[in-house]
């Protein structure tokens, strides 16, 4: 009888993972109470096998001190990330749950393992958090910033960010000041001041919990870009609040002078961020222009440059949230126009995973933190913090929207607000800063006990309850569209038309100053940072070739499209120059494959009567040239032509798996094509040639 | 000064096109004012050079067709209704407006109008379908000279295969708006008067 039987499938792997965490809970403190052994010093030990008695030689020696440090980190990342894998193994609950709330519940019981075993658990380090942690998440965040939607609304995002925040902050500050003046709640020793500093830190909605809790809802892009937007921007504000509490709280008054520093000292903060963002942006797409040689290294200049350009910030106590976004956004466009594809997909992917990793383990810190932290409690406290949070957003959210419906085109309806006003969740960014005051405050442990309490309180029952909300109201989800080049057409279209209305009627709005700084863009500022001849290249060509340049891989990946010679991916240069006859040669005969694909998928007849593409990639002049084949026996009656089209044509998206069906009828020659293609389209890291050219992202 | 006097704008004038086109009274004199400004030759009408004076059209890669959609039918001249006929377009649909009696006809800045306005723009021979040469031309005047004519044609060509249905190689009035079953305009074709 196996010891391990289990009823469900995932549950040897959960015991695996139980296993894991009972061993690190012991492994931690072993090694702390562990004697220190001889570490590195080999002149010593020389030296005393000169004097004494000669030992026998180790064979194996324990050290564990020398790799310390490294190994302690590498486990907590790898046990972070082995409970972010046996969540998704678990079918219903990651359905139910967001990770956020899982990860933190992880934390704490890892925080009461290890003091059950009677060690320190270790606290969120302030500055590992804000040195190491978050700035993956903040530049992922703002390399993928959808522009678009963001600069339509980037007013409503300031005034949510900027007023919502000082509104909560004052709003939280006053009326716990005037709590603590009632006599019965025992805290008659706390002045205005701590209480604004407080109000300060709770004030803020945190992007990471956002991201967490929203990734998983997929609203509409207004709402989501609302939210997500203020919880960035909201940063400057924060900062400057925080400072300027704390510098007063130690002086213990304010004058009016100081007020009027701290206002001038908001946009310091705000617009020198962006500033410095803006200087590293586009620095790192100077660079880019030159990296053709070298294409192995350059995601690592966005990479860098980025966070140079938050370490740079934060050294001036400028806000170093927005020079990640401004860094981001400066230096996307440009970038993208210059680095090699597998560039492109290494930032994609690095970004996502350290964002991931970063997130994985603030949840978990602040779960074991919790345990660790001191606290000191008080029940009335605490619980009109947390209410106080709740109204105050929610009266904010209302008040502003009010205001700002005046000036908007598009309304912001009821629906919107709620969503606005329930997804404003409070993260780490706030236990951190409340972690940052010095032990001087005699507040200081009440202040993080009721900062970690709103943060559970958000993230558990706000973050767990948010998506049935948005099932029952029938918000509006986000669009499920691929790019087409309809839109595209249609929406620079109805760009250049609106801007020239609004020229006809004299009038300088939103148009007409992006059409402005889309000239100022494409004569001066392209010219200088995009390599070769490609800042010529009009947008809606380069989107046109991503969008085939994707379609082709993606063909190739799913073995309907063996890849030909690998250089002919040169071939989707639409540029200016003179390309040779053959290559062009080439590219019809690709584009018509494409075409006849995109037919193909169009089609709605059973997938065993598709019809196979084959390029003859080894014929005898290197030219590929095009066959198209049945798999099935020519004669069928029901053979299909390609140009037969049925009016109504599933979604796009579901065609392009379609003809996958015909792998089991021709499966071995599939197979050939399929190792051909991969090794075709995965050439060595000699084979630059393909790099060579640019491209573009989506 | 004296001249111009006969050109003022009367209430009731402001009155019938505020009805016809929705907009406010002071948008409707401050859109007078411009039209006035516009009118080099103070005849109350304005033609089509007037238009081309205008800086930011000089310099739309539609220029041409915006103007071309303030005139209508083989007329050279626009006056000040026409003019709003056409800005009217453009006018955000306020919310009250939403619950208007369905049986009154539609007003100019309906949602399907302002498409029907764009679809126009593209379709210049009215024959309700845009032909793969229209769509040729509109991609040549947004894209610039320096792209071969093969080029735009695959373009054009992939266009016109991903939003048409129903096979007749060019795109009708549904299939502008959406590609498959998606809706794709999201744009709001409104601006701020």
């Amino acid at each position: 009888m196996p010891a391990f039987s289990c009823a469900f499938p995932g549950c040897r792997r959960d015991l695996l993972v139980i296993v894991l965490v009972v061993f690190v809970g012991i492994g931690l403190p072993i090694e702390a109470s562990a004697p220190a052994y001889q570490s590195h010093g080999t002149e010593g030990s020389h030296l005393t096998n000169i004097t004494n008695t000669k030992k026998a030689f180790p064979v194996l020696a324990v050290n564990y001190e020398h790799v310390r440090k490294p190994f302690e980190i590498a486990l907590w990342i790898l046990l972070a990330l082995l409970m972010k894998l046996g969540f998704h193994l678990i079918p219903r609950l990651s359905a139910v749950v967001p990770e956020s709330c899982l990860l933190i519940v992880v934390g704490l019981l890892v925080g009461g393992l290890i003091k059950v075993i009677g060690e320190e658990p270790p606290v969120l380090d302030s500055q590992l958090f804000f040195l190491c942690l978050l700035p993956p998440i903040i530049l992922d965040a703002g390399y993928f910033l959808p522009i678009r939607p963001f600069t339509e609304n980037v007013g409503t995002i300031l005034v949510f960010a900027v007023i919502g925040t000082l509104w909560n902050a004052f709003f939280m500050g006053g009326l716990l000041y005037a709590l603590c003046q009632i006599e019965s709640v025992g805290l008659s020793g706390v002045d205005l001041l701590a209480c604004l500093l407080f109000g300060s830190i709770v004030s803020a909605v945190d992007p990471v919990a956002v991201l967490a809790v929203f990734e998983e809802i997929h609203i509409n892009e207004l709402v989501h870009i609302l939210v997500f937007g203020e919880s960035l921007l909201n940063d400057a504000v924060t900062v400057v609040l925080y400072n300027l509490f704390e510098e007063f709280s130690k002086v213990g008054t304010v004058t009016v002078l100081d007020v009027f520093l701290g206002v001038v000292c908001f946009f310091v903060v705000s617009l020198g961020g962006v500033l410095v963002g803006a200087i590293y942006g586009f620095l790192a797409a100077f660079t880019s222009r030159f990296t053709s040689h070298t294409r192995v290294i350059e995601p690592l200049f966005v990479f860098l440059y980025s966070y140079m350009a938050y370490l740079s910030s934060e050294m001036f106590h400028l806000s170093g949230i927005m020079a990640l976004i401004a860094c981001g956004v400066v230096m996307r466009p440009y970038v993208e126009a210059n680095i090699s594809h597998k560039s492109y997909t290494t930032i994609k992917y690095f970004l996502k995973m350290w964002s991931s990793v970063s997130e994985t383990l603030i949840f978990i810190f602040l779960g074991v933190s919790t345990v660790a932290g001191p606290h000191a409690w008080n029940w009335t406290f605490v619980i009109t913090t947390v209410i106080l949070c709740l109204v105050s957003r929610v009266l904010g959210v209302i008040g502003l929207t009010f205001i700002i419906n005046k000036f908007r085109i598009v309304k912001l309806t009821k629906k919107d607000q709620f969503i606005v006003a329930y997804g404003g969740l409070r993260g780490a960014i706030a236990f951190s800063l409340g972690y940052l005051l010095s032990n001087s405050h005699q507040m200081r442990n009440l202040f993080l006990t009721a900062i970690i309490t709103v943060i559970f309180f958000t993230v558990f029952v706000q973050g767990m309850t948010i998506r049935p909300l948005v099932e029952l109201l029938a918000v509006k989800k986000k669009k499920e569209s691929k790019p087409s080049i309809n839109e595209e057409i249609h929406t620079e279209f109805l760009d250049h038309l609106l801007t020239g209305v609004e020229g006809v009627c004299g009038h300088y709005g939103h148009y007409h100053w992006k059409e402005k700084l889309n000239r100022f863009n494409k004569t001066y500022v392209k010219r200088w940072l995009i390599a070769g001849e490609n800042f010529k290249e009009p947008e809606l060509i380069a989107f046109y070739r991503k969008m085939e340049l994707k379609q082709a891989i993606m063909m190739v990946e799913s073995g309907q499209l063996p890849s030909v010679l690998p250089s002919t991916i040169s071939m989707q240069n639409i540029q200016p120059r003179a390309i040779p006859r053959v290559s062009k040669k080439r590219e019809e005969e690709i584009r018509r494959i494409l075409r006849a694909n995109l037919q193909n998928n169009k089609q709605k007849v059973s997938s065993n009567k598709g019809i196979w593409l084959k390029l003859n990639v080894f014929s005898a002049d290197s030219f590929p040239t095009v066959h198209f084949e049945q798999p099935s026996p020519p004669s069928t009656p029901d053979a299909v032509s390609l140009e037969e089209e049925v009016p109504k044509r599933p979604s796009l998206k579901a065609d392009i798996e379609g003809p996958r069906g015909n792998a089991s009828d021709n499966h071995q020659g599939e197979l050939d094509y399929q190792r051909l293609a991969r090794c075709l389209s995965d050439p060595g890291p000699n084979k630059d040639k393909e790099d060579d050219d640019p491209f573009m992202s989506c | 000064m004296g001249s111009r006097a006969s050109t003022l704008l009367r209430e009731e004038e402001i009155e019938e096109i505020k009805k016809e086109t929705g907009f406010s009274h002071s948008q409707i004199t401050r859109l007078y004012s411009r039209f006035t400004s516009l009118d080099k030759g103070e005849n109350g009408t304005l033609s089509r050079e007037d238009f081309q004076r205008i800086p930011e059209l000089a310099i739309n890669p539609l220029g041409d067709r915006i103007i071309n959609a303030f005139f209508p039918e083989g007329e050279d001249q626009v006056n000040f209704r026409g003019f709003m006929r056409t800005l009217a377009h453009f006018r955000p649909i306020e919310d009250n407006e939403k619950n208007k009696d369905p049986i009154a006809s539609e007003p100019l800045n309906s949602r399907s109008n302002k498409l029907l306005f764009a679809f126009r723009l593209y379709d210049l021979d009215r024959d309700d379908k845009i032909s793969r040469d229209e769509l040729l031309q509109v991609l040549r005047m947004m894209v610039g000279v320096n792209i071969s004519d093969e080029q735009l044609g695959s373009i054009a060509d992939r266009t016109i295969q991903e939003a048409d249905q129903n096979g007749d190689n060019s795109i009708s009035f549904n299939e502008f708006i959406k590609v498959g079953n998606v809706y794709i305009l999201y744009i709001d074709i409104d601006i701020d008067i």
